[in-house]
């Protein structure tokens, strides 16, 4: 067999004539045959990309082949050998139309307002888990959680299909969908806010100290900073420096400082600094 | 003569367990070797205050709570149970991990009945060796000294209900199945926001800040690779514990990598690199840092001192402090960090001390104390 496949390979037996007609095209996991001429028995190989077999055949009888030996697009080589030598043909498996998509999108979370930040790349196949080269138009969309949407048809390059968008204003779930046909795979992307906004802390006394806290935190474009958000306020008096990193709980986030004469409170999350407040002693 | 040899073996012997039995005690022990009297309640008694300290503390490091108890002058005044809890910790604390490793002492003042000790004590800990600075007042009685040994005090909580409605965040782990593409979720997104390198001792350390940058906590940690000047990488050392690993979203954490034998002078260039990954957590505790200031200590060493007050309901084991410490440009210029042998009990300030090395304290022109901590139910 090796022998054959480096023959035919080498075109030591190239093909001659029309002994050996295979289909001039031909589709994945579609049924066909290859015609013969001649008289009495030869040997076919069939030697492809994803199967190799070998069967005796009566020469000038079609040879069946079935689904299964040919599911896999990509090159072929048939080759008979009978008594007087051997003959080779070269066809070709084209993938069938577009049966499934990978569809890979990123990133799964992603602040709000951020440009060409979502990106979305779709690779089609057909039923035989052949890439489809074949240039195929995949439909992406992007549908925001409050209705926004945006659709982008775009026509695969080697069968690969891909596309930027840019992260809505508000926070929420994203869906974002690539479609050929009736076709249609789905991923979601979690828009986040983003750092937090004009940070404001007001602050009072009470008979245990200073209780601050802050205005509800919220983004640039309105967006409420997730539950759980670090905001790290910074007391000093007298007596000395005191911190506290205090996780935002529905929406705002609240310290207890024991102080009693004049303190001066500031405020930051991650790198953005908030105002600073003075309060006089009791 | 068949008599003679042995007699004087036996006379040997005699002398050499005679002196083991009742002579004096050794100095700074190792760890793991006894030391001390072999019997105990037969060696000599103390005659001079640091022989009585000495005494006193051999006991200690071979945990012999009772005899070390006996040793102490006030073993009327202070309850023998309080007296072992001081020293052997409680509530998982790194105390309770420790053993007393070796010791030092200065005589800082003595009159004829009186005297004070200062006993520098070395713990070897689960996070490696500890300082603890202890000035013991020692009294003479009927010609022997004896060890005041300062009370306690380990601060009675009451019950209370704290209640806690902090976030969690779980991680959910595929089980395999599924379409590809389908079940990714992305690291948490750090970003290393400052970076300074200097030269110490016979080494260089690179310290910085690195901040989570994203909605959920990320276990983080930031290695550190320094470069000559032909492109080749000469050392690579990651921050182990010198960092908070755990950070909540927008949370900010100090990082020092220490390269102990490679002088600055060879670096050329450090490639830096955080690397991040989902971590299941809890916001909870919240643990504030009170009354921070810069002050000298007893020895003369400049230190940051302040307290730790937990303000959940869980009792922290093992406190770690991290401090950051900027000059008058906002520039990192060193980041210390130390362990607090006591648990943090809830709502309870616990006194904490980091040192500040001499030729960087006239740089610091504002500092920031992160706390780290590890609890035994969650290791």
């Amino acid at each position: 067999m090796l022998v054959l496949l480096s023959a035919g390979l080498t075109g030591v037996c190239l093909a001659q004539g029309a002994d050996l007609r295979p289909p001039a095209a031909l589709t994945a996991g579609q049924p066909t045959v290859i015609a013969t001429s001649g008289s009495g028995e030869a040997s076919f190989y069939l030697l492809g990309p994803g199967h190799t077999f070998r069967k005796q055949v009566h020469l000038g009888q079609e040879i069946p082949l079935g689904i299964d030996q040919v599911r896999t697009a990509g090159r072929y080589l048939a080759i008979l050998c009978s008594a007087n030598g051997c003959r080779s043909a070269l066809f070709y498996v084209t993938p069938a139309s577009p049966a499934s998509l990978s569809f890979l999108a990123h990133p799964s979370r992603v602040p709000v307002k951020q440009l060409d930040a979502i990106s979305g790349v779709a690779f089609p196949y057909d039923k035989f888990h052949n890439l489809v080269l074949a240039p195929v138009t995949i439909d992406f969309q992007l549908k925001s959680s409050v209705g926004d949407s945006i659709s982008r048809p775009t026509t695969t390059q080697n069968g690969v299909a891909w596309f930027r968008a840019n992260s809505s204003n508000q926070a929420g779930t994203a869906q974002l969908v690539a479609a050929v046909g009736d076709l249609s795979v789905r991923r979601v992307v979690q828009q986040v806010a983003s750092d937090p906004c004009n940070l404001r802390v007001k602050g009072q006394r009470t008979a245990k100290g200073i209780l601050v806290e802050t205005e509800p935190v919220r983004d640039c474009s309105g967006n409420p900073v997730p539950d759980g958000t670090v905001v790290t306020f910074t007391e000093t008096d007298p007596a000395g420096k005191s911190t506290v990193d205090m996780p935002i709980k529905q929406g705002v986030a609240r310290a207890q400082f024991l102080a009693a004469g004049p303190a001066i409170i500031s405020v930051a999350s991650g790198v953005v600094m908030g105002n600073q407040l003075q309060l006089g002693g009791q | 003569m068949k008599y003679l040899m042995p007699l004087i073996i036996s006379f040997i012997t005699a002398i050499l367990v005679a002196a083991g039995t009742f002579g004096p005690t050794r100095l700074g022990a190792t760890t793991g070797i006894t030391s001390g009297s072999a019997l105990p309640g037969l060696s000599s008694a103390a005659k001079t205050p640091e022989q009585a300290v000495d005494k006193l503390l051999n006991e200690i490091q071979r945990r012999n709570w009772g005899v070390a108890y006996a040793q102490l002058v006030d073993a009327g005044n202070i309850d023998e149970a309080l007296f072992t809890r001081d020293l052997t910790g409680n509530n998982g604390s790194l105390r309770t991990l420790s053993g007393l490793e070796s010791w030092r002492l200065q005589p800082l003042h003595a009159t004829n009945d009186e005297a004070q000790i200062r006993a520098t004590l070395r713990w070897s800990t689960a996070v490696g060796p500890i300082r603890d600075v202890r000035d013991l007042k020692v009294l003479r009685q009927d010609d022997v000294w004896k060890v005041v040994w300062p009370v306690p005090t380990f601060p009675n909580l009451p019950a209370q209900i704290v209640p806690v409605n902090y976030l969690r965040w779980d991680l959910v782990t595929p089980n395999g199945e599924g379409e590809w593409g389908d079940r990714a979720v992305d690291a948490p997104h750090v970003r290393i926001v400052s970076m300074n390198a200097i030269p110490y001792q016979n080494g260089c350390v690179v310290m910085g800040e690195v901040v989570n940058e994203d909605t959920i906590p990320a276990f983080v940690n930031v290695n550190a690779t320094l470069v000559d000047g032909t492109g080749k990488s000469i050392a690579e050392e990651s921050s182990f514990d010198k960092i908070s690993h755990i950070l909540l979203p927008k949370q900010v954490s100090p990082y020092r990598v220490d390269f102990p034998n490679i002088s600055l002078q060879e670096v050329k260039n450090v490639r830096m690199d955080a690397k991040a990954t989902l971590a299941p957590t809890s916001s909870d505790p919240v643990i504030g840092v009170m009354n921070q200031k810069v002050e000298t200590d007893s020895e003369g060493r400049n230190v940051l001192r302040g307290s730790l007050l937990n303000q959940s309901g869980q009792t922290v084991n093992i406190p770690h402090v991290i401090a950051t410490f900027y000059d008058s440009n906002g520039r990192v210029v060193w980041v210390s960090d130390g362990y607090v042998d006591r648990p943090l009990l809830p709502q309870l300030p616990e006194p904490f001390a980091v040192e500040i090395p001499g030729p960087i304290v006239g740089k610091v022109q504002n500092y920031h104390v992160v706390v780290n901590y590890y609890n035994i139910a969650k290791s």
